[in-house]
Parts: structure tokens; sequence; C-alpha cells
């Protein structure tokens, strides 16, 4: 299956499967968490599998995806991240050695996250019936006061913020399978981007219309879904979005786009156009925030695409990803 | 990055884009072919349509490996790959090339070991790693790869590793463009010639192009900058009358080519008396074959390949794509039955291919950019 990678196939199964038979709220846009209302108290709630070759990665493992990923989920939607529950599926005869590192790995995120792990279960499977370890992490977060997120808020002279450089994720995990015969300095961006959300929600939230973490499918797949979701049409400006040399190199080499490739520490933002200033402003100023950059803004045409547009005056659509991306040789 | 960013600098290129303006006639209208499906992605990828004048139309040729495949050819593969013990091994290119009954990554997931390699020394790697199997390599690809097949089997035979074998899918890329220029729809003036292919065979072979067919030729890099100035070389001899082979891609393509590299293909290598093509039908002495003394790393000669013809639907109009005769939003099927995920066509297999570029990049492009990101800002 193809829909395991992110971009179109996930959102068909979504879409097609997942939602019909399962939402009592079907036509409401998908976001990265799910809002519930308790006695007044407005929560938001999350579950995501983590499943990663190999396990441990420069920058990062399984077990500090599994609590950042989770965590983003949760902050993206707008809220303060509080609890999370995981559970594990062991391959028998996995090291404990392996085990315990990834446990610990849990800890030390949930500690940098602030939030506690709570609760959780364990299942041994037979050897060979999974690759290793797989994770899944359920989150409960409080949403922010005065958020209000939402798709179908966004407007034409919206801006799109995106956090930081992207790329590093995906490329690192490429390199750290160790297939091709390629080396650089780089390592996962997995961090919880709470604390960034925070400052801009901090500084503009009365204008703060969308956000979402490109983890899987990358940015181009995450403002896709946007662009769905709003009708409108998503214009990037391909030089202001931040990518690193040895990334963009490795995608060079590879033939992949840096705007398909997976993100564990970035998130985007859609603004209003007058909020945009604080909200960079804040962000920059933020730790971890000093590369953010003002990418692109909200048109009305072409409808329902993502369009980036070259610093010499050519512009190309950009689709979400079809599967995984894969290397052009030939 | 260097050899990137120099090649896409905004001043040089819109002074390339004003010089491509002043030499281009308004009076008349310019079809020019790039040959090679890296160019067709780079046209699309960097959106050069945007700044080239109207009429200088750009028009996709048949150097997309992947898409001029016959689906046969897959099917004969992935058969293979049935067999006990085997490893399917084959560039990331090949993986969601759709058989008659699904794509090797399709029939990975139905339980098949299939594995991406970026290099066939990759592939024959897995082959000394993994003594009990039979790792098949599914070798496509014009000159540009053809030689790293050729020095693996070299490898092979000087190691004496007996479980690797090549399912040996290279073809060549001049009597393609032959083909092209026969037909009798044909109606290009220039072309941009392949500029990785010809790292490997150099300028000379298509002396008869310019010679014989008059047609000017320019072989290009991959860089908007090199794609914008060999486009501004062509105008030139069609303004002064002239049509020679021109090199714009110094840097990399030397004008005899890489000699080592054509004396491992010619001595790993024959030409086969014909080859399908997908879209093009049967080209003569198109496609290479492995030569007796490697036959016992040929998958042709170790295993029994059946042959499989799988004719395109007849509504694919991939032909007339290739030959510039329709665009690819032209064809009944383009972005309806036809379409990157489900592709029915040659064309739409590979980012490379015309009609997968096309659907990518540029048809929902439907209105255009505000005519301040549009043009070039003047110099």
């Amino acid at each position: 299956m193809a829909h395991g990678a992110g971009g179109k196939a996930t959102r068909r199964l979504v879409d097609g499967l997942f939602v019909p038979l399962l939402s009592d709220r079907p036509g409401e846009p998908l976001g990265d968490a799910a809002g519930l209302e308790i006695d007044g108290t407005r929560l938001a709630v999350t579950t995501d599998g983590f499943v990663v070759t190999p396990l441990q990665f420069p920058g990062g493992s399984i077990g500090e995806l599994a609590v950042n990923g989770t965590v983003n989920d949760l902050a993206v939607a707008g809220a303060r991240p509080l609890a999370l529950l995981v559970s594990f599926v062991l391959e028998a005869g996995l090291p404990s050695s392996v085990l315990e590192a990834e446990v610990r790995a849990m800890g030390a995120a949930a500690r940098r996250a602030g939030v506690s792990i709570v609760g959780g279960d364990t299942k041994v499977v037979e050897h060979g019936k999974t690759d290793q370890m797989y994770i899944a992490t359920t989150g409960v977060g409080r949403r922010l006061p005065g958020v209000a997120l939402d798709a179908r808020s966004v407007r034409p002279g919206d801006r799109v913020i995106l956090s930081g450089p992207i790329g590093d994720h995906g490329i690192t995990i490429l390199l750290a399978r160790g297939e091709l015969d390629l080396e650089a300095e780089l390592r996962s961006d997995t961090r919880s981007v709470f604390p960034l959300v925070e400052a801009i929600v901090t500084a503009a939230a009365p204008g703060l219309r969308w956000m979402r973490d490109p983890t899987r499918g990358g940015v181009a797949t995450s403002l896709n879904e946007l662009a769905l979701d709003c009708g409108l049409a998503i214009h990037l400006d391909e030089e202001s979005i931040p990518v690193r040399a040895e990334v963009r190199g490795a995608c060079e080499l590879l033939g992949l786009d840096p705007l398909h490739i997976a993100n564990e520490g970035q998130f985007l933002a859609v603004v209003a156009p007058e909020h945009t200033d604080s909200a960079m402003a804040a962000l920059r100023a933020a730790p971890g925030g000093e590369e953010a950059s003002l990418i692109g803004e909200v048109r009305a045409e072409p409808a329902a695409a993502v369009l980036v547009s070259t610093r010499y005056g050519g512009s190309r659509i950009i689709d979400m990803l079809v599967g995984d991306p894969l290397p052009r040789i030939c | 990055m260097r050899f990137v960013d120099e090649f896409r600098d905004p001043e040089i290129i819109a002074r390339t884009c004003d010089e491509i303006r002043r030499l281009a006639d308004p009076g008349r209208h310019y079809r020019f072919m790039e040959v090679c499906g890296g160019h067709t992605h780079a046209i699309y990828r960097f959106g050069l349509k945007d700044v080239l004048p109207s009429n200088v139309e750009l028009i996709h040729g048949p150097g997309c490996p992947v898409c001029v495949l016959p689906m046969g050819r897959i099917d004969d593969g992935l058969t293979l790959a049935k067999e006990p013990n085997v490893i399917f091994a084959a560039f990331g290119d090949m993986m969601r090339v759709p058989g008659a009954h699904g794509s090797p990554l399709e029939h990975k997931a139905r339980g098949l070991d299939v594995r991406i390699v970026y290099s066939p020394t990759d592939a024959l790697k897995l082959a000394r790693r993994n003594p009990d199997k039979h790792v098949l390599f599914f070798a496509i690809g014009f000159e540009t790869t053809a030689p790293s097949t050729a020095l693996t089997l070299m490898r092979a035979k000087a190691e004496g590793i007996r479980n690797f074998s090549v399912f040996c899918n290279h073809v060549t890329i001049i009597p393609a463009i032959r083909a092209i220029l026969s037909s009798p729809d044909m109606r290009l003036d220039a072309f941009i010639g392949p500029g990785h292919v010809s790292t490997v065979i150099g300028c000379r072979p298509y002396e008869w192009i310019a010679r014989d067919e008059r047609k000017p030729i320019v072989v290009s890099g991959f860089e908007p900058l090199d794609i914008l100035q060999s486009i501004v070389m062509l105008l030139r001899q069609l303004r002064d009358g002239t049509a020679i082979v021109e090199n714009q891609y110094k840097r990399v393509v030397p004008w005899e080519g890489n000699k080592g590299a054509l004396r491992a293909m010619a001595e790993v290598f024959q030409l086969r008396p014909f080859f399908e093509w997908r879209g093009l039908g049967f080209i003569s002495q198109s496609a290479l074959a492995i030569r007796a003394p490697y036959s016992a790393w040929d998958a042709e000669t170790v295993f029994r390949v059946a042959g499989v013809r799988v004719t395109d639907p007849k509504a694919a109009q991939c032909g007339e794509v290739l030959k510039g005769v329709l665009k690819p939003v032209q064809c009944k099927l383009f972005g309806r039955e036809c379409t990157p995920e489900r592709p029915v066509g040659a064309l739409m297999v590979s980012s490379e291919g015309s009609c997968a570029a096309y659907y990518n990049y540029e048809h929902r492009k439907a209105t255009p950019v505000p005519s301040t990101n549009r043009e070039p800002a003047p110099v």
C-alpha cells in the first residue's frame, strides 16, 4: 500500500474509508487533533503511530519521535500538550537494551516538552511479525484561549509562515539507512514545536487561521490539504523557503523536492496580513525560531492549488506527494 | 551551492531571456525538441515556459527510459522476480511503473523481494551479501546508465559471482531521434541535445542531424540557464541559416565522449536487431543485449523469458505526444483516465515523461501569476 507515506494515498484512505464509516461529522476539514469540550474545558486529543527504520538516527530515535510527534499534533491544533498514553508493539527477541534506550529517550523528550506520560500498554508479537518495535502515542491537551483554527477561515491575502528549515528529518533518515553512499552533517529536526506555537499565539492569536506540522509528505502535502479545504491558492516564493545546503544537495542529487520531504520539528501557520509582522517577530525572537520565514501568501486563483514561484520568474504547480519519494537515477 | 546557484542567477537569466526575445522572429513559430527526459523535468520544475516568448515552443522528446519501456518487458522482469529465491533490484525510477498486473512496488506489497538500488554495483553488493539468493538487476536507461551496468557485469565475471544477473533494457538515443525525424508528421526546427547521454557518447553522433537533416542541435545542461542559453544558441543558428552541433554543456560533456565508458559498453553489449519502444513502436538497432561471453549473467539466458507483449490502449496518444504532434493536454485520456497515480500511457509514468511533468507542474496553472512575478526584472 502506498497509503502510509502521507500524501494523496493517505488522504484517499481517510476520506474514502475512515471518515464515511467512522465519523459522525463527515464533511468537516480534518485537522491534526480532534476537539472535545468537557464541562466547558476545551480539549484536543490526537493519536499517532510511529514506525521508522533505523530506530536510531542522528538527532533522535523512534522514542523521541513518538513523544514529539504527538505533542506537535496537539500544538498545531492550538493546544498546550498535557499528557500522553503510550502503546508498544515489540518484536520477540528485541534486545532489552534497545527498548530501554527508547524508553529513556521518551522520558527525556516528555520532560523537555513538559508533558506527563500517564499510562500505556505493551504487546509482544512473534519474531518477524514486526520490524523491531512500533510505538503509538495518544495525547491530550488544553486548547489555548482565543485561538480559532479552521482552514475555512483562510482568506486571500493571508500570509504563510514556516517555522524553520525543511527536509532535515526526511533526508537524515534516508541517509541513516546507509543505502546511499552519501554522507552529510545532518540531524533530524525532531523537537516539540509548542514553545514556538505559544509565541505565535501570544503575539497574533486573533489573526491566526490555520496551523499544521508538515511531517510525511512535507510542506507540499500539508499546503495542498489546506488548498483543498479552503478552495484557494497558496502561492509560495521558492527563495524564501529555508532549506539547508546539505538537504538541498541531497535533493538535487537524488531528484527529490525538499517540499516533499518529511519534517518532525517544524510547523506552518497562516496568519491574517495585519498580524504577520507581530507573528514573525515573536517567532524569530523565540529560541529555535530564528530561521522562521514568510514563505508565501493565499490568493484566490488558481483554485485549490499550490504554486511555487522561482526567483527568475518561472512558476510551477506542486502537488501532494504520491507514495514515498523515490530517487531518480536514470 | 556551487554548479547550481550560478546557473539559477535571476539577473543572468533575465538577460538571457531578453536575448531570446531579441532573436526570436515574431513572425515565426519555433518548435524545439528537448530529447532528454531530464530536460523535460527541469523545464517544468523551473517553470521555464513562463519566461519564454509564446512563439518558442518546447516539444518533449523520447528521452525518458522508463516511459519508452514497453509494459511487456516490465511483466517479463516481474515474472522472473517470482522465481524462487530471487531478489528483484531496480532503480527508484522503475518502482511505480505499472506492468499489466501492477508495478514493482505493488508486487513488493504482495510479498515479492523487491529492492531499490542506486547503482548496479549496489545490486552486485546485494548478491555478495545474499549468497543463497539470486539477485536480478532490472537495467534501464540510455547510454547514461549503460556503462555502469557494463562495468558491474565485468566485475561480476572477474569475481566469479554466479548468483547475479541483469535483465537488460538499455536503449540508445540516436535511433530514437532518427525515428522521430523520419516520421511524416514531424514539424521540428531544432534539437536541445541530451546532456547526460552525451557525457558518454560525446557530440559526434549527432553530426548527421545537422548535416543530413539540416536541424541545429545544441547539447545542453540541466539548470535553467543551461537550457535558456541552448535556446539562444539554436535561435542564432536559425537566424544565420546554419545547422551545426554545438556543445553548451562543456563543463561536463567532452566532444569525443568518455572513451573508457564506451569501451566498457562495447565489451559487454551488442545491438539488438530491433526493440519495441512504447509510443514509438519497433525501432531497429535501438537497444542493447548482453554479449555471449557474459551470457551466464544475462537474465534472458539464465531464465526463460516469456517475451510478453502488452499493447497500450488505443485511446492513448503517446506516439503523437512523443513526436510533438499533440500536447499532453490534447490527449483524450490526459488527466482523466490517465494520471501519474494510474498511468495508462508511457509518458504519464515517470516524472520525466512529458505528460507526468505537465500534469504535476503545469496543468492546474489555469490563471496566470500576476505580471509582477511573471516577467524577469529588467537589468
